[in-house]
């Protein structure tokens, strides 16, 4: 029951025979290897499994693996440079101490990096919005959404826009 | 993996129809935020059966408006472009506040409008508006085309109009639906992302030019095994000027337009009391915005 499927991986041009019962998650985690999407609920509730497709996140356990064909994909293993070093968004969850545990982590962050993508001049509700669709059973979230207003106001100063200032959490 | 035994990307609605008249089990999958949590609970109709996958089917997307002012969404739209969309946002921005609520992001990506009223469910975000609107769906078959007004479309719990072989395509809501109408939706539950309804009210109101109340409509979920309007708030208020007694008035028919049950969510007792008190607050939020 495979059909092959023609995607862009974390910037690699991927033809692959997938499995049409497999979902995407699935497919990540047991075929490539890349094991940094993790699998919470499987139902779309946590957000663990976000992966960016096309420039929007989707929950990867509830996604068919087929439907990624003609399309580009990003996981958490895409996200640092080519000499290891982190993204800016990775940086700031480790600086702030926004991460526990760190199995919601994979996907906060990918949820984080698309929304900064989309709003760079974001408010402080808008980014407790834009992870409503990732739970964190640890860190009760305050200290991820610094580190997602902090990169926001860091990106603000390189760029020379006014910064939006934030309201600190204690 | 999913208990699917094929999986088949249709690319027109002339491919659907032959596969289902082959195969009339087999299952049509939008978004799949519905058919694949279901598959993985192992609800019946949802395993051992062919998914096809109707995402690229052109006739299906976008939100357009026509020369006579009827807006057609295309039923594979997103939550996220009904909310974007500016027609949307200027003609019936009450369905954009309305799918914004539901889930998180990530659902919000993938979900389409079309499959959150073919699911059926009295929940769903999207359907109080669209009652309140009077949405007509068009529904495609191998038989022809037919438009059925959206309250005649839901029959019971997670029960619609839809037979084997027909596909809902397009939503139309034509101008004299929306056109002086101000709306207001609420969803009543738990938490602000990720939770189901504990109650869900649409209203839209035009008021006429001496300050009293056109046109009233009212839609609930969760009030009823459907998504159910409010025919006798609605009669009652046309020509009412917008005060306490009008207000209180308007809560008493619906209570009595309504049939709440208990459920784990919440208690038919509680349920009844917003079907009192979240029609008015939702009016005054209409006129309000509109300031
Ligand atoms: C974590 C999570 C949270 C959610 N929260 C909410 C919420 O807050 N509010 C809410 O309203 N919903 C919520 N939902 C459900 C919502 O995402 C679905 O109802 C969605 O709208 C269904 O669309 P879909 O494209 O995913 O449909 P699918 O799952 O693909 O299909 C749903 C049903 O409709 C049929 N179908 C789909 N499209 C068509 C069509 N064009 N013609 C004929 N039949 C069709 C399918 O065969 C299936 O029976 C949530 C779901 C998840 C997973
Ligand atoms: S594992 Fe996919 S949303 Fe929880
Ligand atoms: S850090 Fe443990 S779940 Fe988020």
């Amino acid at each position: 029951m495979n059909q092959t499927i023609e995607f862009t991986l974390n910037g690699e041009t991927m033809h692959y025979s997938v499995d049409v019962r497999q979902s995407l998650l699935e497919l990540l985690r047991d075929e490539l290897a890349l094991t940094g999407t993790k699998e919470g609920c499987g139902v779309g509730e946590c957000g663990a499994c976000t992966v960016i497709v096309d420039g929007e996140t989707v929950d990867s356990c509830i996604y068919l693996a087929v439907w990624a064909d003609g399309k580009t994909l990003t996981t958490v293993e895409g996200l640092a440079a080519e000499d290891g070093s982190l993204s800016d968004v990775q940086t700031a969850y480790v600086q702030d101490g926004a991460v526990q545990c760190g199995f919601c982590i994979p996907g906060m962050v990918l949820s984080s990096t698309q929304f900064l993508e989309d709003n760079p001049t974001p408010t402080r509700p808008e980014i407790k919005r834009a992870l409503s669709g990732n739970m964190c059973r640890c860190t009760g979230y305050q200290k991820i959404v610094d580190a997602v207003a902090d990169v926001a106001e860091k990106r603000q100063e390189n760029a020379d826009i006014a910064p939006v200032k934030f309201t600190r959490h204690a | 993996m999913y208990d699917i035994t094929g999986y088949h990307e249709a690319d027109s609605l002339a491919t659907i129809f032959k596969i289902i008249k082959a195969d009339p089990k087999a299952k049509v999958i939008a978004g799949g935020t519905d058919v694949l949590v279901k598959a993985r609970e192992r609800k019946q109709d949802f395993i051992a059966t062919q998914l096809i996958g109707i995402t690229r089917i052109p006739e299906m997307q976008g939100i357009t408006m026509a020369e006579d002012g009827t807006l057609s969404i295309g039923a594979l739209s997103t939550f996220k472009q009904v909310e974007k969309d500016p027609l949307v946002q200027q003609y019936i921005p009450m369905l954009g506040e309305a799918v914004a609520l539901v889930g998180g992001p990530q659902t919000r990506h993938v979900g389409t409008i079309g499959g959150n009223i073919c699911n059926g469910a009295t929940s769903a975000d999207s359907a109080p508006t669209l009652f309140t609107y009077n949405a007509i769906l068009e529904i495609h078959s191998e038989a022809g085309v037919k438009n059925v007004p959206i309250a005649d479309f839901y029959k019971g719990a997670g029960w619609v109009d839809l037979e084997p072989g027909e596909i809902l395509v397009r939503i139309k809501i034509a101008k004299a639906d929306y056109e002086g109408y101000l709306g207001h939706y609420t969803k009543f539950a738990q938490r602000k992302a990720l939770d189901i309804a504990n109650l869900s009210c649409a209203t839209l109101i035009k008021m006429a030019p001496d300050q009293t109340i056109a046109d009233l409509r009212i839609c609930f979920g969760v009030a009823a095994p459907t998504p159910i309007r409010m025919p006798q708030a609605e009669a009652f208020a046309k020509g009412q000027a917008i005060n306490d007694a009008t207000l209180k008035t308007i809560g008493k028919y619906c209570l009595a337009d309504t049939n709440t049950r208990n459920s784990w969510r919440a208690s038919k007792e509680y349920r009844d009391h917003l079907v009192q008190i979240i029609p008015a607050r939702n009016i005054l939020a209409a006129l309000k915005e509109d300031q």
